[in-house]
């Protein structure tokens, strides 16, 4: 079964071409501004080198960091609105009040609190006011807003006014994308309401970013289904993700981590992903990344959702490099490396440079970084191992001396030594482990609802047969189907013995074979 | 104790800084072992206060006269309630001004219910909205679930009264009560019919009862509880060493969540969950059990630690304290026992917390009981 998987990153677009385990092409080429051409240039380069072996590919996965980064950079955000049915309760914590002041002031497209709500047992707080529902709708209608993310109290319990909220809006505004707060969070109003924020800020570039994805794999000829890979190693339906950026948040470090695993035959270790922007530092646990525990912050937000424990930390190979004092980021000239850097007849010294210079990697013109004083070059590769060998000890859990696989477009920025790591492991393809793991994503099934007269067991059995019937229907093979993820919330009061349970599977895509031969 | 009460306000009052109430909220958490709420929140409103140019006057109990009176401060309810009802200080202020204004005087100084979790912070926004002294001192030293767990019922002091305030327009005020189970039993009552969170002013409290029977300097523990783990995290050192340096606590089991049971009862929430070793503790499994707290541990079916014993539950990681209501499926966490204030270790406090209170047929053991 052949399958492409892509990884479009802040400066690379890399694909790579498997028929099951096995590596049979993979290219790297640039991230283009318009992400389509890059995407189509990496498709056609990987089909003509697989030659004959290309022809009956079924799926191509794409992974993206474009969202993350667009946060993490504060570029190509757009403005969304708030509105939080909540009052007279949470008053004083305010949306954004937790945001960092810059973001906020990119994003922040008007806060509206209206009263409503539910409580913990499923009784309304106080009747929402729905009026003030329309007037916000119209008053975001004038300020030119795009977007706007519904929160209300309890809503994972009770979508009531979420829902009601979302069809005044519709009414009012049709054309703002409404984000409610209850399809992508968990219990905790601040970081869920955080979470449907940054979904809503992303949505512009969703929709711009898909439909250049659906087009260039549409253009390939290919005749295969395309899907879009989340943070949890798994792939949805390209529909699916145009609506939930967010779930696309960390999907590239981890279809490295898992491509990583897979390409050094290592289930357990340390993993060094150096991509253009930044440097994405993880732990591997049996082939899967070690999940963050509760909290995760995002460009300083926090947020409240299924995520890899993951550390970002400005190294790539388009990081700005200063020269006096010696600055190493945290701006990257991200996809703009091939005009910017001085290697490819730019103007401004990148960490790539530096590798040039330091002859970890030949690459552009040499010439252009000959004349690099020796000691500058010296001091920011020294900067640079320096902060790569501090991350990866703030992300081991003991002192266990463990293997570092070292993977990424910038993986030669990693040093040879690192205390606290038994040896640093470079492997064949690792500079597009990325587009590995993407390829080999399975596909996920969840199923998310309220039962009633049950046992939590008997709950659980339910929701879990659901959750298998809905990755088999996405074309997981039935027999290959694991459980990820299992969560139940007892809700009091309700008539009946209340409990919303939530579960989620993975399975191999095996199915698509048959499904949508090429 | 009189000589320290003519220490002059320089030597008894301490302005804390924004360090300070960080640091509070991060060994407040730990100490709440599981419950008192996820600071998070009194932390951003105290951070919104503090850049208003707000702050708070931490007092040396030690130094209040005694006929000064102290308001007893705590949020009441689910804490899974709080994550969605966010904290407000006028809202937590709300109690206060109605018990001043039943008891006809004004208060001298406010002191939390509980330093563990949100509660521990939870004085600290009404003393920088009004200027009110917070004391250096609460009456459990940790968070338990009910009036009757404090240091104050062991010491058979007066259960009333207590005001209860609601975020709409609700106000209850308990002028008289049997027992700190009846007071217990109305107020929790209350509490649920409005919807699972409320803020209240317990029982004033005079200033000789705080010096003889309150769990003091608890507040200046949490902040070197906290500050030990915040440095341990800037110098990427371990934080569960931190927590065990500044407290004499013990490790007593690693691993990861495989299971978590909970159920929501009469405002409680109640149940329990399944950690299976890691590292040292492969192929062993504990089993905590909480009623909003931790209450006992089992290790391979065996009671290991029980209340009033502190059962912490941290993120192995971080160090920070996991509550509850927020325990995951996949969690990596540590379990570590802190000792228990003097006196809850009594008969009457053993009645009081001990594992019985809590619906568990075993005799208390310590794990401080043996020498190390």
């Amino acid at each position: 079964m052949k399958r492409i998987g892509i990884d479009v990153g802040g400066t690379n677009t890399d694909a790579a071409l498997l028929d099951g385990d096995r590596v049979i092409a993979a290219v790297k080429t640039f991230t283009t501004a318009d992400v389509t051409s890059g995407v189509r240039t990496a498709l056609k380069e990987v089909i003509e080198k697989a030659g004959d072996e290309a022809r009956d590919v079924v799926a191509v996965m794409i992974g993206t960091t474009h969202f993350t980064n667009a946060v993490v950079e504060r570029r190509n955000l757009g403005r969304a609105a708030a509105l939080r049915v909540s009052l007279p309760a949470s008053a004083s914590l305010v949306p954004f009040c937790d945001w960092p002041k810059d973001l906020a002031a990119k994003v922040n497209g008007g806060v509206y609190l209206v009263e409503g709500g539910h409580e913990y047992d499923g009784r309304p707080l106080v009747p929402m006011d729905e009026k003030a529902v329309a007037e916000a709708a119209r008053k975001m209608v004038k300020d030119g807003i795009e977007a706007v993310a519904v929160s209300a109290t309890f809503s994972p319990l009770t979508t009531e006014c979420e829902d009601r909220a979302a069809e005044i809006l519709k009414a009012e505004a049709p054309d703002i994308h409404v984000t409610k707060s209850s399809t992508l969070g968990r219990i905790g109003l601040l970081e869920r309401e955080n979470v449907a924020l940054m979904n809503a800020s992303l949505i512009g570039l969703a929709r711009d970013t898909t439909k250049a994805f659906v087009d260039a794999v549409a253009e390939s000829g290919l005749g295969a289904q395309l899907f879009i890979t989340q943070n949890d190693g798994t792939v949805v339906k390209a529909e699916a993700a145009r609506e939930y950026p967010v779930f696309s948040f960390a999907s590239g470090p981890t279809n490295s981590m898992r491509g990583a695993a897979l390409l050094a035959g290592l289930e357990n270790a340390m993993v060094c992903d150096v991509g253009g922007t930044t440097a994405d530092i993880g732990c591997l646990v049996n082939g899967f990344p070690r999940e963050a525990n509760n909290v995760v912050e995002v460009g300083g937000v926090r947020t409240l959702f299924r995520m890899p424990d993951l550390l970002s930390i400005a190294v790539g190979g388009g990081t700005k490099i200063g020269r006096d004092p010696v600055t190493v980021g945290p701006e990257s000239v991200g996809y703009r490396l091939s005009e910017r850097a001085l290697v490819f007849g730019g103007d401004q010294i990148t960490a790539t440079d530096i590798a040039v210079a330091a002859g970890l990697i030949s690459l552009g013109d040499p010439s252009k970084v000959a004349d690099l004083p020796a000691d500058f070059v010296q001091a920011a590769l020294g900067k640079m191992h320096e902060n790569i060998a501090e991350g990866v000890d703030r992300m081991k859990t003991d002192a266990t001396e463990v293997p570092l696989l070292a993977v990424g477009g910038g993986a030669m920025l990693i040093p040879e030594k690192v205390p606290g790591i038994s040896e640093v492991i470079h492997v064949e393809h690792s500079g597009v482990a990325n587009a590995v793991g993407a390829a080999m994503a399975q596909i996920s099934g969840e199923t998310d609802r309220i039962y009633r007269d049950m046992d939590r067991d008997e709950a659980i059995a339910h929701a879990r047969s659901a959750a298998i019937a809905a990755a088999v229907e996405a074309g997981a093979e039935e027999s290959s189907i694991k459980v990820i993820d299992v969560e139940d919330l007892p809700l009091s009061y309700l008539p009946g013995r209340a409990i919303r349970t939530r579960v989620r599977v993975v399975g191999e895509a095996a199915a698509l074979k048959e499904e949508e031969p090429a | 104790m009189n000589t320290l009460a003519q220490r002059t306000p320089s030597q008894t009052h301490r302005v804390l800084s924004a360090e300070d109430i960080e640091a509070l909220a991060v060994g407040a958490w730990i100490l709440g072992t599981g419950g008192g709420g996820d600071p998070y929140q009194k932390l951003l409103n105290m951070r919104l206060l503090y850049e208003a140019g707000r702050e708070v006057t931490l007092v040396d109990p030690l130094t209040l006269d005694d006929d000064a009176v102290v308001a007893v401060l705590s949020n009441m309810g689910a804490p899974l309630v709080g994550q969605e009802r966010l904290s407000d200080p006028e809202f937590a202020l709300k109690p206060l001004r109605m018990m001043e204004e039943y008891l006809g005087r004004k208060f001298d100084a406010v002191m939390a219910l509980e330093i563990g979790g949100g509660n521990g912070v939870h004085p600290m926004m009404v003393g920088a909205l009004t200027g009110y002294p917070v004391v250096d001192a609460d009456t459990m030293g940790r968070a338990y679930p009910e009036a009757q767990m404090t240091s104050v019922a062991v010491a058979g002091l007066r259960c009333y009264p207590l005001t209860m305030a609601d975020i709409r327009d609700n106000e209850v005020i308990i002028p008289r009560a049997a027992s700190w189970r009846w007071m217990e039993r109305i107020s929790r009552k209350a509490c649920t019919e409005i919807g699972s969170v409320a803020a209240t002013c317990k029982a004033p409290r005079s200033g000789a009862e705080v010096k003889q029977h309150g769990v003091l300097y608890s507040v200046s523990k949490a902040i070197a509880l906290g500050s030990n783990v915040l440095k341990a995290r800037a110098a990427h050192t371990d934080p569960i060493e931190a927590v065990l340096s500044a407290t004499e606590g013990k490790r007593l089991f690693a691993g990861k969540i495989v299971d978590i049971e909970r159920r929501a009862t009469e405002g409680f929430l109640r149940g329990k969950a399944r950690i299976e070793g890691l590292d040292d503790f492969a192929g062993k499994e504990m089993v905590v059990h909480f009623q909003n707290e931790f209450s006992v541990a089992y290790l391979d079916g065996e009671p290991v630690v029980m209340t009033p014993d502190l059962i912490c539950l941290l993120d192995t990681v971080s160090g920070d304290g996991i509550g509850t209501d927020v325990l995951r499926f996949g969690q990596r966490v540590s379990v570590l026992a802190l000792p228990a204030p003097g006196v809850f270790l009594s008969e009457k406090g053993i009645a009081a917390v001990g594992p019985r209170a809590f619906g568990f047929d075993l005799d208390f053991t310590s794990v401080f009981k043996e020498p190390n």
